[in-house]
């Protein structure tokens, strides 16, 4: 294809992409290093005849003017990267020398805002992903073996929870847990104790946020590595048959090694989805004992006050972390497209 | 059959068994909550939430008690007509249509275009797709919101459906990228040495054959738009909220008001037309899924 035509038919998504990614990128980034002016103050003192008294007000001409002037707000360079909100360099460095462990430390670190976020989405992500690869590969083993009618209707329910959407999920599953729901009242008669909230404890809160997950992305591997079993090759399983292999021994040593680029897209695909958590947390109403990455930027952005700033600045630490998880795989596709050349 | 699990499990009962139990108690996991809740969205909170006796959910005892039947509509009332949720499916259907039709057709051009070429900025081009597709849409949230106040561009519909269609570019592009890579390039050489241009040649030959490519990527281009919480919730002024973000915000209300009922209605009206999707476009969407794997 012609660089004009190319370019021609590129223009469109490559307009909207760069007005609407690109573009927030660049902003998200500046804003990330300014702070909104704080409002110009003047002092007047005014006199009556019961005497003289100080009045502090805003001078919104002048305030006015800086923003006007500064429609950016104040350069503050990395100050919001650093504070309590985001990464507390300061706190940080005063639990190192005041904490005894290494574990007492991560502890309290974990009480700060930002790495207490940081902290459930590395969980969440390096929880859901495994246990998720690992049902959903023995689930697709297991439906494999059923008639092809069974198997539409054993598809068309397991695609329910992951093409439903994750807020709509996430709050049917927390009607169900309440201490009033069926689940929740299950569990009461379960553990014979009648005061059980799964939402009191932080513990147990993560729990279900990480069932909650699972739940989620179960479908998509189980249907991945379904579609693979299909082109299975047949004579390698025979032979192996015949050479008097187990089960076991078929799945781990032909299975696996066949669908192992599928465990890679799947594995690539559900650590960016992971760690964007975001709708549990609010479905759920865990905020108290869970924020992710996500949270707290939406947390910063929505309310009255607006803190465009903080929100951007936690906005591009996500992004970071999100180049640093998927940094591994950028690597071998560079690598690959240097080999072809 | 090609993996004959049969073969091993009549030899094996054990693990015949543990496979059945498993994919059994699955499909339960899966399906029961939703079963429970579209049941539920009939009763009143009483047996919803049931503090006495978890039957009375299925029953529905104080639902008859107080409507003289175990059924009630009073919940899908509440919702739709005094909390207006008709407003948010209007909503959301303007916006998934337009997202749905402008995804489409700006992402097929520009998927085509990159199938089609092999200069080295393609490659570029698709990992910056690539990366774009790996960040979290609401990352980009704190970008939007300055000049949007400032042109007077935020809480309407289009200004959200143009973001949506933008973010969802990305998946959109490397959805039909791979679809385009299973058309054979001989089609457009062919339609060209008989004297198409380029255009004439995507629009009379390949556009035709990539239908089902279109439809499956459309489905997808759907379900991001409907499914969204984080920018819509961020982008929409009250009065032009679409359903999910509604849905978040009855939680807040309902819940102070005693009207638990109007949610769990709301909830259940949400997930319907998901539902009929899934009942149509099953192979569709288990086509869809497994595109970008079997691609790489």
């Amino acid at each position: 294809m012609k660089h004009k035509t190319f370019f021609w038919f590129i223009l469109p998504t490559f307009l909207a992409m760069f007005f609407f990614i690109t573009l927030p990128i660049i902003s998200v980034t500046i804003q990330s290093l300014h702070t909104p002016h704080e409002n110009v103050l003047v002092t007047v003192e005014n006199c009556d005849p019961f005497g003289c008294k100080k009045a502090t007000s805003i001078n919104h001409e002048a305030t006015q003017n800086l923003k006007k002037n500064n429609p950016l707000g104040k350069y503050v360079g990395l100050d919001i990267y650093f504070d309590r909100g985001h990464l507390a360099i300061e706190q940080v460095k005063n639990l190192w020398s005041k904490t005894n462990n290494f574990f007492e430390f991560l502890k309290l670190t974990a009480d700060l805002p930002f790495y207490k976020a940081l902290f459930f989405t590395l969980t969440f992500t390096f929880t859901v992903t495994p246990i998720m690869l690992v049902l959903g590969l023995l689930i697709a083993l297991g439906v494999n073996s059923f008639n092809q009618k069974l198997k539409g209707l054993i598809i068309f329910f397991s695609l329910l929870p992951m093409i439903v959407t994750p807020l709509i999920g996430s709050i049917i599953l927390f009607w169900m847990i309440d201490s009033r729901g069926i689940v929740g009242n299950f569990l009461q008669i379960l553990f014979e104790d009648p005061g059980l909230s799964l939402k009191a404890s932080t513990f147990l809160t993560w729990i279900m946020l990480i069932v909650y997950g699972v739940w989620h992305a179960i479908p998509f591997s189980f249907i991945v590595f379904y579609a693979g079993l299909q082109t299975l090759p047949k004579d390698q399983i025979e032979s192996a048959q015949i050479d008097g292999a187990n089960t076991f021994q078929q799945t781990i040593h032909i299975i696996i090694p066949h669908i192992m680029p599928l465990i890679t897209f799947v594995t690539l695909m559900q650590l960016m989805d992971n760690f964007r958590v975001f709708e549990p947390i609010v479905g759920f109403n865990a905020e108290a004992h869970a924020t992710s990455l996500s949270w707290i930027i939406f947390n910063d952005l929505g309310g009255e006050t607006r803190q465009l700033s903080a929100a951007a600045t936690s906005s591009i630490l996500t992004i970071f972390g999100i180049i640093i998880l998927l940094l591994p795989v950028l690597i071998k596709t560079w690598k690959e497209f240097e080999f072809k050349k | 059959m090609i993996f004959n699990f049969n073969k091993i499990t009549k030899n094996n009962p054990f693990t015949a068994i543990t496979i059945y139990f498993l994919i059994f108690l699955w499909v339960f996991v899966a399906a029961f909550p939703f079963i429970w809740t579209f049941w539920g969205s009939f009763k009143v909170e009483l047996d919803f939430f049931s503090i006495s006796n978890w039957t009375n959910a299925i029953t529905g005892k104080n639902t008859e008690q107080t409507y003289g039947s175990p059924f009630t509509f009073i919940g899908y009332h509440g919702a739709w007509v005094q909390e207006e949720f008709w407003k948010a499916f209007i909503n959301t259907s303007l916006v998934c249509f337009f997202v749905v039709i402008t995804s489409l057709t700006i992402g097929t051009l520009g998927a085509y275009a990159l199938s089609r070429s092999n200069f080295k900025y393609t490659f570029w081009l698709l990992i910056m797709a690539l990366i774009f597709r790996a960040m979290p849409p609401i990352t980009l949230v704190a970008g939007y919101l300055p000049p949007f106040f400032e042109w007077n561009l935020w809480g309407t519909l289009p200004t959200t459906i143009i973001v949506l269609v933008s973010i969802n570019q990305p998946f959109t592009l490397w959805m039909l990228h791979s679809f385009f890579q299973n058309i054979p390039k001989e089609l457009d050489e062919s339609a060209k040495v008989d004297g198409c241009s380029q255009y004439q040649a995507f629009g009379h030959v390949i556009v035709p054959v990539m239908w089902p490519g279109i439809i499956t990527t459309g489905l997808f281009s759907f379900l991001l738009a409907y499914n969204d919480f984080a920018v819509t919730s961020m982008l929409l002024s009250d009065e032009n909220r679409t359903m999910i973000p509604k849905i978040a915000a009855f939680l807040g209300t309902t819940y102070t008001e005693g009207n638990v009922m109007f949610a769990v209605a709301a909830v259940v009206s949400a997930t319907v037309p998901l539902f009929i999707l899934i009942m149509f476009f099953q192979t569709k969407l288990v086509s869809g899924l497994t595109q970008g794997a079997v691609k790489g």
